[in-house]
Parts: structure tokens; C-alpha cells; sequence
């Protein structure tokens, strides 16, 4: 399905030399990045090697400070996003720029820069509505955005790109929130976009994708690109991939054969509220014992969030009992959950998992603040054990100082493992926690899952990716429509079982 | 040439201390605009209020200290729930029933004779208390059902006034007048005027031990701020409140206890002010301090020792602007003076780059 390689027509995108520097460091240090015309290119990188960096200049949230972009060969300054919107240069970010208390036709007429002052409602609905049509992307625009699950936000900020009709496209991880199923379907539409002539670039960690998609790669490690459009036909996933990390790819974790020991957080009956646009929780039995790992598969959006909510305290119970190492935790605040020994990596990390204005060392140490730590902490340990987390870690190139905002997406959510896996001395709940990570962060999360199950953690998982589930996990139990409909144990069935499971269908307990 | 506009990363203290120059600048000149529109000349009105306020020797600068004490407590207070995202806009409130208290206290509730030792300390407890109650009911309020604080903080203090007008007119009245009697001598707090006796260069100067109470204060609060675990939630919770929940911080408890802490230190400044100033509760006892003070604790930065630096300048905007006309004079610089600073924040979070015409492409090294 790829074009032939000796047809070059005019690039849609052409940097050269791009350097961008924040505090000194250059996050960009002199990189060329090509794209034509009717190719999906393929950005990857580890985390903080500086690719959102880079497509944040071309998108014109950053001005470079040294280098050019010619787009379709005439030279362009954006002076703004808008700017860049307005030349066909449309971006979809990690973390959404939209307004939560506004609604998604709203949204809509915020990113068009040509909106009238006066925006018709109704013609906006049309336009959604037509454009769901044809791109399958379908959403109420009605519907308040903050009622949105991530996997709709991420619909929604993909549906304003092509509502404003962009000739480049730059999608920064946009699998990273949806389930498999969806990721195809996003493949088979920008497949469809390129087709029709559409540069598309497309950020990712994850070599599956890339070889199902894109037509070229371009690989940034630590600010520099070190591999540059090159087609995949010419190269091997190998190659790829020590392009990027600098060696072979990482060994699986280990699992070691242990018996599983108390129940540690039971579920009994549970029933909750939905959030949003989110499934309510109806009678939800759940048992997770010390030493294994639970996962949680479904589609996203069925009543995961909802759970992960209820079992730290964030989400009352409407109905049922919450058992947390044996005792009745049914109407415990949050902070008195974290006490009983539980960590929680929230699917939501910026929202939920991080204070973005704190510096990332104070964050490291946020669960360290509750009821029963010393009353005036020793600044000093706080500052070693931050430095360890962070060199455990590997959250690289940055200042314990500096505010987490201006962190990757990747080493955000590091800080939140780091403190997390931590915190969770007893049980670790542990929703997405590979989400938007590279190879390397991914097998390490994998492995401190294993470690801490080894331990005699509990560890409750909930992620929209099998692969994982299969990885790690002791069993799986199933979430459709905010149930729990089917459980399964090792030796797992076929994945075909389980993802009829996860769509409500007849899957039996095994 | 071409201006752009451009994020900064980091903030060099000397651009801060300029940015903040050029903000009282630009104040002093706006302020400056109305006075002369007023037919003030504005040149003379500055000398006098600097006279006034900060270099018209010992006397101007103890009456400049009386104004600061209030100020300090209120905006040390006010910082504090700031600081932990609880718009606490309700300090004159609480600023007000403190002072009712310690009136109760120093005039009706306790024995006339009763020794300074424990009636002073009395009225400060009582004073704290009522206030730090002024300052939970919001902070319960939000808690138990959502409500905004910031409209139930303000709300209150039309109550509390109420409440205290309703006391002098009534039952605490002097002989009919809208006032208390005076306090008997032992619930004044100690001047250094006192003292004159002992050193007669002291005469005259009305500066109380309210400062020094209230520099302790400030600093306590200081250290719960930037110390102690407590800080750290309020800091947290002022930041991103669900991912304080989540990470195990009791945020129900803080928001009470923020909005209490901060309550007692205004209420405090309503004690001292009646123990240390007006001697009885009066119609019109404060200026506007608990106001003034979301001011001062904002240009602070929610910065505690900031915040008691700021209460000096403007106790002595206070002082001066009454020396040259009304209060109108110091209402006016002091909201010149936060415009112009939260105007300015935006240099301290942009600065404006001037490029020549053509882009010229930099060398790298």
C-alpha cells in the first residue's frame, strides 16, 4: 500500500536546522524534518528526546530559536497556534487544549479561528454531525466536554483538526487513550486522510503502530535526530529501536510462581454514580489478594475510571461494601485508604496524579504529606528521596526544582509511579500506568509491577491493552457497561474470548 | 523590526525587583494623575505622605506601625488560605467580631479590676476564637455543601457588622452614643507612650505591643506555611485539590482548618486594634484592614515575610493619605498600586523580544 520510494513530490513540510533551548538546554538541537504530501511519517523517540518539542515549533506553540520551516516550500513564522492553523497546520496535543465546562460544539468554535463572533449553534451541531458521518468520529455536541472520557476528548481534539480542514496533520501519541479496536479504526482514517493528500505526523513509542501505519520514520534521541526520513521498507524494527534507546530491546519481566495470600481489597456489591459520560458501576465483585496482579480489560469508557475512583475514596459508594485488608471500608475518605498502605496511579495524571505548579521534587513526595508523617518533614531527606525517585526513574535532564508543567507526558507520569509504586506498600491500583511511556519505561513499569507482586503486593491493574494483561497479569477480569461480566485465570483463553467479553458479549467465567 | 511576545522560563531576582519598581512607578504616577485632577498637587501630596507615613521621624513612623500591626495579621491570614486556594475575602469580618469579643471580654464579661496579666490575654483568645469561627463557617460550608467561600466569606462580614452595630447601639452603649464606654485601663495593651515617665523621649508614641504580637504571629503562621506538613497540603490543595485527595491529604480537614487559621489571625487584628487603638467598640472601627489585606497578602505573593513588609507600606499609604485629605487618598493609591502590580505580572511571566527586520538565522557554537 506504500508509494513507491523514487516518486519525491514537493514536501509539505521541510525544517532545517531546528534548535530550541529551554533554560539552556536544547530540547532541539539542530534537527531537519521532512514530510510530503500523502505520507504518514512516524516521529519516535524515548521520552524527552524532544519530539513534542519539535512538533510543537512546527505547530507554532514554540518559536524556534534557530532554524527554518518552509511549508509547501514558501517560508513560514507562526506567531501563534492560530497562525499555523490558519497556513493547514493543525495539531492534536498529549494533553488536550480544551475548555472542560464547555461543551464539544463550543469546543469546536473555539479552534476555528475563522468562527464568526456569533457562532450558530446549530450549524456547528451540523458540522459535527456531518463530519462524524464521514470520519466515523462520532460525538454529541451537546454533550459537556468535562463529561467526556479522555478516549471522546482525544475523539473530539482529532474532529477539530479536520474541521478546520488542515493540509498537515500532527497527532502527538494518539493512541496513547484509545482501546485497540479504535486505534485501528484512527489507522484506517488516516489512511484514508493521506490518501486524499494530507501530511500526517504521528508520535509514538510503539513500533506496532508504526509499522502499521507509517510510510517513514524519523527517530529523535536526547534533542538530536539520529535517524532522518528514513522509508520503512529500507529498515527493520531492530534497527528502529536501537536507534532510539541506543541497544537491544529490553527482556521481559520475571514471573515468579507464588501462591496468592489474604485478600487484601475486596469489593462487595459495589454501585456508583458514573462520571461524565462514564459507566455507572453496578454490583461489582471483586477480590485482589496479596502477591497477584488483577487486571481489568475493557474498552475504555465502560466504568474503569469509576472503579479506580471508588477504590481510593475519590467516588462514594451508592450501594455495597469496600473491604480494605479485611476491615470495612465502605465510608473511609481517601486519605484514610492511602493510609491503610494503597497507591494509586490515576488514569487522569495531570488532572488527578500531579499539582502542576509544584516542582517535580515536592511531587515525588506529594503522598508524603498526609496524616501520620512528621509534623515539620526533614527538608533534607525529602530532597535525597526525591533525588532517588527521580534517578530510579530515570527522569531525565531535569531540575528537582522546576515545575512539573514543564515535564514531558512521559516523565510526569515516572514522577507518579516513582511516588506511587512507593506509597503502595499493600495494594497498588495502578490505571494506565504504561500509557504514553517508551519501550524502555514500559518494561521497567512491567517489571515493578512483578517486583512489587512478588513482594506480596496486591496489584489491581486496570489498562486498555492486552498485551500488557497478558504480560503481567495473574488474572483478568473483564469491565463491560460498568460490570464486571467475566473472570479468567492462567492459563488465559484465547484473546478472541476476551475481547468478546469486553464487548458484552456471551463470555463465560473460566 | 518585529516585538514579540515570548513565555518566560526563569525570572532573574534583578528583572523581578525591576518589574516590581516599575509597578509601584506606574502607580505613583496614576495615583499622581488623580490628585492633580483633584486639584491636589501631586508632588506636594507625595512629600507629604512620605513625611507623614515613613521619614517625619519617631512619631510618624510609630502611627505608621499601628496601622501595620492589623495589616500583618489579616494578611499573613489571608495568605494563608490563599495559598491553599480558599478565597478567604471575608478577613474585615472576622476582623470585626474579633474585636466584639475582646470588648465582651475587656468591658462586660470579666470583672472591671480583673489583672491586665490575664484580662489582655483573654481578649486575644476571645478575639482569635470568634474570628477563627467566622472564618470555619465558610470553610464547613464549602466542605459540607459546595458553597463558594469567596460569597459566603464576604457575606458574613456584612453580618458580623451588623452584629457589632446592633451591640453599641443597644446593649453596650455609652450613654446612648453608638460606641462602647472606653475599656478599663487594665484591658489596654501597653504603649511605649506608657513609659514616658521613665524615659520622656517615649511621649507620644502610640506604638503597641499589638506589633510585636502580631510579627510572632506572622512568623508562626510563616513556619506552619513553609515548614510544616500542614503547609505543604495547604500548598497541594491550593494547586490541584483532586490530586491532593488522591495522593492522601484530608482535604475537608484543611479546608476548615485554612479557613479557621486564617479566621483567628484576623480576628486577632480585630483585638489588638481595640485593645491597643480605639479602646472601645465604635462605629467605623476599621478602615477597610481586612480588605486592604487581600491586597497586601496578594502583592506579597502569598509570600508570609513579603506580606509583613508590604503591611508597613501600606499601614503608612493609610497614614499619609489621611495626612493630605480623607481616606479616598489612600483607597486610591492602594488600588492604583494593585493594578498596577497584578498588571505587571504579565512581564514577569513574558518578556517582549525586538528582533530586527530580517530573521537572521543564529550561529550555533
Amino acid at each position: 500500500m506504500r508509494p513507491p520510494d523514487q516518486v519525491a513530490p514537493q514536501p509539505a513540510v521541510q525544517m532545517t536546522g531546528i534548535v530550541k533551548r529551554f533554560d539552556g538546554v536544547a530540547a532541539n538541537d539542530r534537527i531537519d524534518f521532512t514530510i510530503r504530501p500523502g505520507e504518514i511519517h512516524a516521529l519516535v523517540g524515548e521520552n524527552g528526546a524532544g519530539k513534542s518539542t519539535l512538533m510543537n515549533v512546527l505547530a507554532g506553540v514554540y518559536k524556534p530559536d534557530a532554524g527554518e520551516i518552509r511549508l509547501f516550500d514558501r517560508p513560514v513564522r507562526f506567531r501563534s497556534p492560530r497562525d499555523a492553523i490558519r497556513a493547514g497546520v493543525g495539531m492534536v496535543h498529549q494533553h488536550f487544549a480544551q475548555i472542560p465546562s464547555c461543551t464539544v460544539a463550543q469546543n469546536m468554535a473555539l479552534a476555528d479561528p475563522d468562527a464568526p463572533f456569533f457562532f450558530d449553534r446549530r450549524r456547528i451541531g451540523e458540522k459535527i454531525r456531518e463530519l462524524g458521518e464521514r470520519t466515523g468520529i462520532r460525538l454529541d455536541p451537546d454533550a459537556l466536554v468535562e463529561r467526556l472520557s479522555i478516549g471522546e476528548q482525544q475523539r473530539l481534539e482529532l474532529l477539530r483538526l479536520l474541521a478546520n480542514d488542515a493540509r498537515v496533520l500532527i497527532l502527538d501519541e494518539p493512541t496513547a487513550a484509545l482501546t485497540p479496536g479504535e486505534a485501528d479504526e484512527l489507522f484506517a482514517l488516516l489512511q484514508a486522510l493521506a490518501k486524499r493528500g494530507r501530511a500526517i505526523v504521528f508520535i509514538t513509542h510503539k513500533l506496532d503502530e508504526v509499522e502499521a501505519c507509517a510510510e517513514r520514520v524519523t527517530v529523535l534521541s536526547c534533542g538530536r535526530a539520529v535517524a532522518t526520513d528514513v522509508p520503512l521498507t529500507q529498515c527493520c524494527r531492530e534497527e528502529i529501536v536501537g536507534w532510539m534507546v541506543g541497544q537491544a530491546e529490553p527482556a521481559a519481566a520475571e514471573r515468579a510462581a507464588r501462591a496468592p495470600g489474604a485478600v487484601v481489597l475486596e469489593l462487595a456489591g459495589v454501585a456508583a454514580e458514573p462520571a461524565g459520560a462514564g459507566a455507572a458501576l453496578r454490583d461489582v465483585k471483586l477480590a485482589v489478594r496479596a502477591g497477584e496482579i488483577v487486571a481489568i480489560a475493557g474498552v475504555a469508557g465502560n466504568g474503569q475510571r469509576e472503579l479506580a475512583e471508588t477504590i481510593v475514596g475519590l467516588r462514594p459508594l451508592a450501594s455495597g461494601r469496600r473491604l480494605i485488608g479485611g476491615e470495612d471500608a465502605s465510608d473511609w475518605p481517601p486519605w484514610r485508604i492511602r493510609c491503610a498502605g494503597v497507591g494509586f496511579v490515576p488514569e487522569d495524571r495531570l488532572g488527578c496524579g500531579v499539582c502542576p505548579n509544584l516542582s517535580l521534587a515536592e511531587n515525588l513526595n506529594l503522598a508524603s504529606f498526609g496524616p501520620g508523617a512528621s509534623f515539620f518533614p526533614d527538608g533534607e531527606r525529602l530532597r535525597c528521596r526525591a533525588a532517588d525517585r527521580a534517578a530510579a526513574w530515570k527522569i531525565g535532564r531535569q531540575d528537582l526544582g522546576a515545575p512539573v508543567r514543564f515535564l514531558s507526558g512521559g516523565n510526569v507520569q515516572r514522577a507518579i509511579l516513582a511516588r506511587e509504586i512507593a506509597a503502595g506498600e499493600k495494594l497498588l491500583l495502578a490505571a494506565q500506568p504504561t500509557r504514553g511511556l517508551d519501550i524502555g519505561a514500559v518494561a521497567a513499569v512491567r517489571a515493578a509491577l512483578l517486583a512489587r507482586r512478588n513482594a506480596g503486593v496486591a496489584v489491581l491493574l486496570i489498562s486498555y491493552d492486552l498485551d500488557e494483561i497478558f504480560e503481567v497479569a495473574d488474572r483478568i477480569a473483564v469491565m463491560a457497561r460498568g460490570r464486571l461480566v467475566a473472570e479468567f485465570s492462567r492459563p488465559f483463553p484465547d484473546r478472541a474470548v476476551i475481547g468478546m467479553a469486553m464487548l458484552g458479549g456471551p463470555a463465560r467465567a473460566h | 523590526m518585529r516585538i514579540e511576545i515570548v513565555h518566560r522560563q526563569k525570572l532573574p531576582p534583578a528583572a523581578d525587583a525591576l518589574i516590581v519598581a516599575l509597578a509601584v512607578a506606574a502607580a505613583a504616577l496614576a495615583g499622581g494623575v488623580v490628585m492633580a485632577a483633584a486639584g491636589l498637587p501631586p508632588l506636594a501630596a507625595y512629600r507629604a505622605i512620605f513625611r507623614a507615613a515613613f521619614f517625619g521621624g519617631a512619631y510618624a513612623l510609630s502611627d505608621t506601625a499601628v496601622k501595620t500591626a492589623p495589616l500583618i495579621l489579616c494578611g499573613v491570614g489571608c495568605a494563608l488560605a490563599f495559598r491553599a486556594g480558599l478565597w478567604n475575602v471575608g478577613a474585615e469580618g472576622q476582623l470585626l467580631l474579633g474585636a466584639w469579643a475582646a470588648t465582651g471580654v475587656a468591658s462586660f464579661w470579666t470583672p472591671a479590676d480583673l489583672s491586665p496579666w490575664l484580662k489582655l490575654p483573654l481578649m486575644m483568645l476571645a478575639g482569635g476564637a470568634l474570628g477563627g469561627l467566622w472564618g470555619l463557617i465558610p470553610g464547613a460550608l464549602k466542605v459540607r455543601f459546595g458553597v463558594s467561600e469567596i460569597l459566603t466569606s464576604l457575606m458574613l462580614v456584612y453580618v458580623a457588622a451588623q452584629w457589632n452595630l446592633y451591640w453599641i447601639y443597644s446593649p453596650w452603649t455609652d450613654r446612648g452614643f453608638q460606641l462602647t464606654p472606653l475599656f478599663p485601663p487594665g484591658a489596654h495593651l501597653p504603649r511605649l507612650a506608657d513609659f514616658a515617665g521613665v524615659w520622656p523621649q517615649l511621649a507620644g508614641l502610640t506604638i503597641h505591643a499589638g506589633l510585636p504580637l502580631a510579627l510572632v504571629v506572622a512568623a508562626a503562621l510563616a513556619v506552619l506555611m513553609q515548614r510544616s506538613r500542614w503547609g505543604m497540603a495547604w500548598t497541594a490543595m491550593g494547586d490541584n485539590p483532586r490530586a491532593a485527595a488522591a495522593a492522601g491529604i484530608n482535604v475537608a480537614f484543611h479546608t476548615m482548618l485554612a479557613m479557621a487559621l486564617s479566621g483567628v489571625a484576623a480576628g486577632l487584628a480585630g483585638a489588638v486594634e481595640a485593645a491597643g487603638v480605639a479602646h472601645r467598640l465604635q462605629e467605623r472601627f476599621s478602615p477597610g484592614f481586612g480588605f486592604t489585606a487581600i491586597a497586601v497578602a496578594w502583592l506579597a505573593r502569598l509570600n508570609p515575610w513579603a506580606t509583613v513588609a508590604l503591611a508597613f507600606v501600606f499601614g503608612g499609604i493609610l497614614v499619609g493619605g489621611k495626612e493630605v485629605g480623607s481616606l479616598g487618598v489612600a483607597l486610591l493609591l492602594q488600588g492604583a498600586l494593585l493594578l498596577t502590580v497584578i498588571a505587571f505580572e504579565a512581564f514577569r511571566r513574558y518578556r517582549v523580544v525586538i528582533r530586527r527586520a530580517a530573521p537572521a538565522p543564529e550561529a550555533q557554537p
